[in-house]
């Protein structure tokens, strides 16, 4: 009997045989055994989008993949399974002085997964993307062996894999620059921005002095308020900024390794409405300090603060939500995309804005220079198909481009505009999987 | 595939000359879907609704000769409605309306609405459920109608076909959970088609294009049965509750 599939956002759901291999040989063998729908590669299943399901055919889960292989203290250098999970990972490090280099918003995802995904993190404006830090990767490819490459051996399959959904073989393992920190503590600013303009202003300077920094955006304040928010910065606090303090040891947040006693809150099911977002943006943004500086936070509420609400996707209803992300290189384009969130009232129940710096060579890893934003909003929404439509439109018009790994709805025309460097990409496809037995719902939506 | 918004790219119509079919697929044609496939009886008919389509924003059209009633001939049509590839949304749509008194005086005239209406949609449904099931994925919209709520005795032969269908759409959406197939049940009212010309003005009438709105909106939901207009849930609800020395009497 085949499972139900569907991504974080819980729309779209697909049947597909899964199968969890025990290791790096059961992979090679379930790729080489005849499909007739092809096989996609799944970890914890937090793409928002139809990028971890492949309807009617075969998906490996690769979260038994999950032995990290080798841990230099002294350098810093990590070779991991691809099934590891971050916060598993964390547990390991951080008591050892290492943090990872790029960290996305929750640590419920596995390294594999964001190596596939080239996962960005609020330092994007200064360090990057994960794929700068990866040394190395082991793929194992349809109809050959399981290859290990690096920027060096093999630029052309090396980068495509960055960003690459899993589609240019399935990735098994992975070597990783981890970065230095002094102990497991955050020293945060908080600062709030009644506009928009305010709001843009605080972010670039949060964003020069601190390596994170990111911004929260009330997308229902309108007038005068539009684009007022909170904008959060902040870096790994020094032995100084914690001396005296005991430096708490990292936790586990996540609902699937929560050791028993740790406190989780399960959400009631379609509570986000637009009023209570409403109520709650409100208070949110009320209960922010005007300005705080050098607060000395646990890393996991800096970094992971949604980790704590188990399930937190289903406060958005059996209909589900979408994470709609985009790229653009303008200001003003970003101001227009937001002024027609504000004229055509979309309930956007939240809002994240931060600039990226430059990207990594990937033809398809999503990060380039501008400001980046991503929304949050029930599928239920109504008429909100032509509105993101129009936002797509502005995005490929500005020579941005909107984030795969969240997509579940973008017009599959835009994508060669968007990603310039597709047919780049699918050469390296033609040469590694002529076949294209990795495939994935999203690869048959967006023909990629 | 179908996207998080439920917004189909390909659409299999059966029926494919039907207004309400073909508003539906005007309708998801100007939206993402660009691949669709019209199966009915009438090729000139065809060709001029796909020429239409095309106009609305599909790009490919392919049309298929069909008889609802040829059972015999229902796996080969299968097999050429899903030879392009996978089919997000398939719509049956087709369906005579007959004439009671003339059923009712000529038996054979009620057999052939019953072959049609009923016996030729289980057997194309079943199929296509067949080959869903293997992608993994679809919906199956069937058009019953709420003169299959309880029989009327002005119209009892059509009324009892759709019964039949619209059991036989639950049970098979029953079947399918957990296949990533999902049946869709719309009940419309009295619509206003070339199908009702003749017939007298009724209340809640509704137009085709409205059936259309209501079968989009309901695509991009979870829900399994769609009713249009909306209060006819509860009307049907109340008829079907009436004693039937009343309901007999009733003149509708």
């Amino acid at each position: 009997m085949p499972d139900l599939l569907s991504g974080w956002g819980r729309t779209a759901p697909t049947a597909a045989t899964v199968v969890r291999p025990r290791d790096v040989e059961h992979v090679s063998e379930l790729l080489a055994a005849p499909t007739h729908r092809g096989v996609a590669a799944r970890g914890l299943g937090r793409s928002y989008g139809d990028s971890a399901q492949n309807a009617g055919g075969l998906v490996l889960d690769l979260t038994g993949l999950n032995q990290i292989l080798d841990l230099d203290l002294t350098t810093g250098v990590l070779r991991a399974q691809a099934g590891v999970r971050l916060d598993s990972l964390l547990r390991r490090i951080v008591a050892a002085g290492w943090f990872l280099p790029v960290t996305p918003g929750t640590s419920a995802v596995t390294v594999g997964g964001a190596i596939a995904a080239d996962v960005h993190g609020k330092n994007h404006h200064r360090d990057g993307s994960l794929g700068r830090y990866v040394l190395s990767i082991t793929v194992a490819i349809p109809d050959a062996d399981v290859v290990t490459v690096t920027a060096k051996s093999d630029p052309e399959l090396f980068f495509a894999t960055l960003g690459g959904m899993g589609l240019t073989g399935i990735i098994v393992e992975s070597t990783i620059q981890l970065m230095p920190i002094a102990n497991s503590m955050m020293s945060v600013n908080t600062t709030r921005a009644a506009n928009l303009d305010q709001l843009l202003e605080e972010l670039m300077k949060a964003e020069a002095n601190n390596r994170y920094g990111v911004a929260w955006l009330d997308c229902l304040a309108s007038g005068r308020s539009m684009g007022r928010g909170i904008v959060t910065s902040g870096d790994h606090a020094t032995s100084d900024e914690t001396s005296g303090r005991r430096t708490a040891q990292p936790r586990s947040h996540s609902g699937e390794s929560a050791t028993p006693g740790t406190r989780s809150f399960t959400p009631p099911c379609g509570f986000v409405t637009r009023g209570t977002i409403a109520a709650l943006n409100e208070l949110w943004f009320r209960k922010s300090p005007t300005h705080k500086a050098g607060e000395i936070l646990p890393f996991e509420k800096f970094f992971y603060p949604l980790d704590r609400v188990r399930g937190w996707n289903r406060l958005y209803g059996p209909s589900g939500f979408l994470q709609h992300q985009c790229v653009v290189p303008e200001e003003s384009t970003l101001r227009f995309i937001l002024a027609e969130l504000a004229k055509a009232r979309v309930p956007v129940a939240l809002a994240v804005l931060k600039r990226f710096g430059p990207g990594t060579p990937g033809p398809l890893s999503f990060p380039r220079p501008g400001w980046t934003l991503a929304l949050d909003i029930a599928t239920r929404a109504p008429e909100l198909a032509p509105i993101l439509d129009k936002i797509d439109d502005l995005v490929a018009d500005s020579g941005g481009t909107i984030y795969l790994a969240k997509d579940s709805r973008v017009r599959p025309e835009l994508i060669p505009v968007m990603y310039p460097r597709l047919s780049e990409w699918n050469a390296i496809r033609d040469r590694v999987d002529p076949n294209r037995r990795l495939v994935s719902d999203q690869s048959r939506r967006l023909s990629l | 595939m179908i996207n998080s918004l439920g917004e189909p790219q390909s659409l299999a119509l059966f029926g494919g000359t039907s207004e309400i079919g073909l508003a539906i697929a005007t309708q998801l044609a100007r939206r993402r879907t660009r691949r669709i496939v019209l199966a009915g009886r009438n090729e000139a008919e065809l060709s001029n609704a796909s020429r239409d389509l095309i106009g609305a924003g599909a790009s490919e059209v392919d049309t298929v000769i069909f008889d609802a009633a040829n059972t015999a001939d229902h796996d080969v049509l299968i097999e050429k409605v899903f030879v392009g590839g996978d089919i997000d949304v398939v719509v049956l749509a087709f369906g005579l309306l007959g004439d009671q008194t003339q059923s009712e005086n000529d038996p054979d005239r009620a057999v052939e609405i019953v072959n049609v209406n009923y016996v030729g949609a289980m057997s194309v449904g079943l199929r296509a459920a067949t080959v869903l099931r293997k992608q993994g994925h679809g919906t199956l919209v069937v058009l019953s109608s709420v003169a299959g709520e309880r029989a009327r005795r002005s119209n009892f032969v059509y009324g009892s076909s759709k019964a039949g269908l619209d059991a036989f759409a639950q049970g098979l959406g029953d079947s399918l959970v957990g296949t990533g197939v999902r049946v869709l049940i719309v009940r419309p009212g009295f619509v206003r088609t070339k199908m009702t010309a003749d017939l007298p003005q009724a209340p809640f009438e509704i137009s085709a294009s409205e059936v259309a709105d209501a079968v989009i909106k309901a695509l991009h939901s979870p829900r399994e049965i769609v009713w249009v207009p909306g209060q006819m849930r509860f009307i049907m609800s109340g008829i079907r509750h009436l004693p039937r020395s009343v309901f007999r009497r009733l003149t509708f």
